[in-house]
């Protein structure tokens, strides 16, 4: 494939958006995501479908396994075009940037052929099934066991903050396959559909009354003997290899979608008559201040390419979600007595979920606490409590 | 200029950070600091944006940062800041090109030593009517009056710049050397030993015309411009500065044994450093952001960019000065160790070429446009 010029690539994704992001998929631009996720389920996953048929899914695959093969580069353009116009939360991305790229390093043929074209395809949807009601921040302390028993692997266990499990069909799990086995080690990666009857899918309500976690329930749940990636065993490197693959290519598309909140800030601003408060507006310059820093961090993560996990990248995590989580907070005293008010008009409604979801974003995916002992040990090199 | 850095910036740092490691001064008495500015001067480093034209070397805003971030971690005292940070930014945005051939190659050199007094606290959001020294217009030279309370490097400079406030309105700038007839200057004593001050009284000091330097109408743009870019290598040196802490904390805390173990080791120290250490990546990511977005001297400056490296390096630099001493416990608060040293830096840079709030104001009327406007 010949070079693709990126001025040229942004151009036709921003077209193929324009053509596509209309009609009955109108209503979808900039929803769902994080903290949106109820937001028309249905119609999002039909959107993956015409996303697919656009040739937007699996950019960065290999060629062989159907994907585009295209560029870092490119694909972090596609990301901010997509969110640029507004492109609704993706159902997909699990499987796309999560379990594909993992089948295709450490995957058979047989998955890798069964599994990849659902996924390229937009029909098939997965979630991942990781924590547990006793490993949260202590992951390896999975309880969760799995056994193979005439020719089928047998579940049973609980998992929970599992989103999307609702609108999901297969769930990747972390079992344990050696019993007795503590820690890290005899662990087992299994690939398990969710229409059976040894899975029962509870909605936990959360603070903002939505429901976008799942508790997973495995009653002697089945799957087929060939639906463990690596050996019985090897769970926890395949769990570990799995989250390596999340290269942040969304960074810059989740900045999109932050300046688009903040840009709603600015107008709740005015359209409060509290544009003319000093301290809020300070407060405000503050906040686009932090979101440009998240951007140039990120694009010191992206100059470094290949060669290593700098600093920037360590503390990025930490950074974004605590300025996301003040985000939410300036919304509120933005609105005032408002606030209290559940709005039933969109700008609005959107900022007050920021201000309850963002309390998550310094929760899922390594608490505040555990990044600031990562940042400490990994880049620092202080030593292990 | 991508946001990482080339070898050859990376190969001026390793430079600057070996030599000024054997010649920190910054607790010394005054003695040293004349040969270390010799030292310095004799690497090149005050050319460093000095145009070839001019005598210098002619490189970019980026490699000022690094010479800058490095004498910043050292707490080095000299008159680089002054020089390279806001005397060549000044010249090279507002005066002429015939003063600019004639006064920089001696600046390049580091055989003058100068000084820019320009309003209180050199805020790029001054006007005239801010300025502390007034200039008229007498026959065929110039009369400048006014006293400029604080003036930094002011004791040992030869030179000033002075941007003045025109009788007829407008700004113009002025060279002013120190032994002009009718300028007296006092030391004064700052917290900051490291960045002197001192108090100049300007009483009918008379010069000559070629003493003005600018094209008229350039200053009133031209200063905020130049000021903008002392506040972004200001941060460079902030970051520097705040590295520094963080270094000199995790070492000491290393170090230091406590209920039998290193104080390191403890999850509320370690959770303390590890935000220093976010703090201090979102100041060099700001920096790397401001510094892709201005090369160099020329052409619109984008301030807003600016104002992110401005912000983000003053409160990280602050935080980690802070920190440092709490962290190091009872002997951080001592005049041996370094901390209180960073302590006072990171307060000076607080105060000077418009504070981080009045830069927070600046892009709340980018994005709401001027407060005034809706009054």
């Amino acid at each position: 494939m010949s070079e693709i010029d990126e001025k040229t690539f942004r151009a036709e994704v921003a077209d193929w958006m324009a053509r596509h992001l209309v009609g009955r998929f109108e209503v979808l631009r900039h929803r769902g995501g994080p903290g949106d996720e109820t937001a028309h389920p249905e119609l999002r996953r039909e959107w993956e479908q015409v996303m697919a048929s656009g040739g937007w899914i699996g950019l960065g695959w290999p060629r062989a396994h159907g994907g585009r093969e295209l560029p870092v580069s490119l694909q972090v353009a596609f990301h901010e075009e997509y969110a640029r116009a507004g492109g609704p939360g993706r159902m997909g991305h699990i499987g796309e940037t999560l379990l594909a790229p993992t089948l295709i390093d450490l995957g058979t043929p047989a998955q890798q052929q069964r599994f990849l074209p659902g996924i390229r395809e937009g029909r098939t949807f997965w979630c991942q099934g990781y924590s547990e009601p006793g490993a949260g921040s202590d992951l390896a302390a999975i309880r969760s066991r799995c056994w193979l028993e005439n020719g089928e692997w047998h579940l049973q266990g609980q998992k929970v903050w599992t989103s999307l499990a609702h609108d999901s069909e297969w769930i990747f799990v972390i079992a344990r396959s050696t019993p007795g086995s503590v820690g890290r080690e005899g662990l087992s990666f299994l690939l398990v559909p969710l229409a059976q009857p040894g899975v029962e899918i509870r909605p936990i309500r959360q603070m903002t009354g939505e429901a976008e976690f799942n508790e997973v329930f495995f009653d002697d749940a089945r799957t087929a003997a060939d639906c463990i990636v690596g050996a019985p065993g090897d769970g926890w490197k395949v769990a570990m290899a799995l989250l390596g693959y999340e290269r942040g290519l969304s960074t810059l598309g989740q900045q999109m979608h932050f300046s688009h909140e903040l840009q709603l800030l600015v107008d709740a601003a005015r359209a409060a008559g509290v544009d003319h408060d000093p301290a809020l507006r300070r407060r405000i310059a503050e906040a686009w201040i932090g979101l440009r820093t998240l951007r140039a961090n990120a694009l010191r993560i992206f100059a470094r390419g290949e060669s290593g996990v700098g600093p920037e990248a360590l503390v990025y995590k930490y950074a974004w979600s605590n300025w996301h989580r003040s985000l939410g907070e300036l919304a509120m005293d933005v609105m005032g007595t408002a606030g209290d008010l559940q709005a039933d008009n969109d700008p609005l409604r959107r900022l007050q979920q920021v201000f309850f979801f963002s309390r998550a974003d310094t929760i899922y995916a390594g608490t505040n606490e555990i990044q600031l002992n990562l940042i400490a040990e990994r880049g620092l090199g202080m030593p292990r409590g | 200029m991508s946001a990482v850095i080339t070898e050859e910036q990376q190969a001026l740092r390793d430079t600057a950070a070996a030599y000024l490691a054997g010649h920190a001064n910054a607790r010394d008495g005054r003695d040293g600091d004349m040969a270390l500015w010799q030292g310095i001067a004799g690497l090149g480093w005050p050319a460093v944006i000095v145009p070839e034209a001019c005598g210098g070397l002619g490189l970019g805003l980026a490699e000022a940062a690094v010479l800058l971030e490095e004498s910043g971690r050292q707490l080095t005292r000299s008159p680089l800041f002054s020089g390279v940070a806001l005397s060549h930014p000044l010249l090279l945005r507002c005066a002429t090109e015939v003063a600019c051939q004639r006064l920089l190659p001696a600046l390049a050199e580091g055989r003058l030593i100068s000084t820019v007094i320009a309003g209180p606290g050199l805020s790029p959001f001054v006007d005239a009517a801010g300025l502390e020294i007034r200039a008229r217009c007498d026959g065929a030279g110039w009369v400048l009056d006014g006293t400029a309370a604080q003036v930094l490097d002011g004791d040992t400079a030869d030179l000033a710049f002075v941007v003045a406030r025109l009788e007829e309105g407008g700004m113009g700038l002025f060279e002013l050397p120190a032994d002009s007839q009718g300028v007296s200057r006092r030391p004064l004593p700052a917290w900051d030993l490291s960045r002197p001050q001192a108090c100049w009284t300007l009483d009918g000091v008379r010069l000559a015309a070629e003493a003005r330097l600018d094209a008229p109408g350039t200053v009133d743009a031209g200063l905020s411009a130049a000021l903008a870019v002392t506040a972004l290598l200001l941060a460079a040196e902030q970051v520097g500065g705040a590295a520094r802490c963080i270094e000199l904390t995790v070492a000491y805390t290393r170090e230091r044994q406590q209920f039998g173990r290193p104080v390191a080791s403890f999850q509320a120290v370690k959770h303390r450093c590890a935000e220093m250490m976010v703090k201090l990546e979102g100041a060099r990511s700001a920096l790397a952001g401001a510094l892709a977005a201005c090369p160099g001297l020329e052409g619109a400056l984008a301030l807003e960019e600016v104002a992110v490296a401005r912000v983000q390096a003053a409160g990280a630099y602050r935080f980690c000065a802070a920190e440092a001493i709490q962290l190091h416990g009872g002997v951080g608060f001592t005049w041996e160790y370094d901390p209180q040293l960073h302590f006072k830096r990171a307060q000076w840079g607080g105060q000077w070429f418009g504070t981080p709030d009045a830069w927070r104001d600046a892009v709340a009327d980018a994005l709401f446009g001027r407060r005034e406007e809706h009054e």
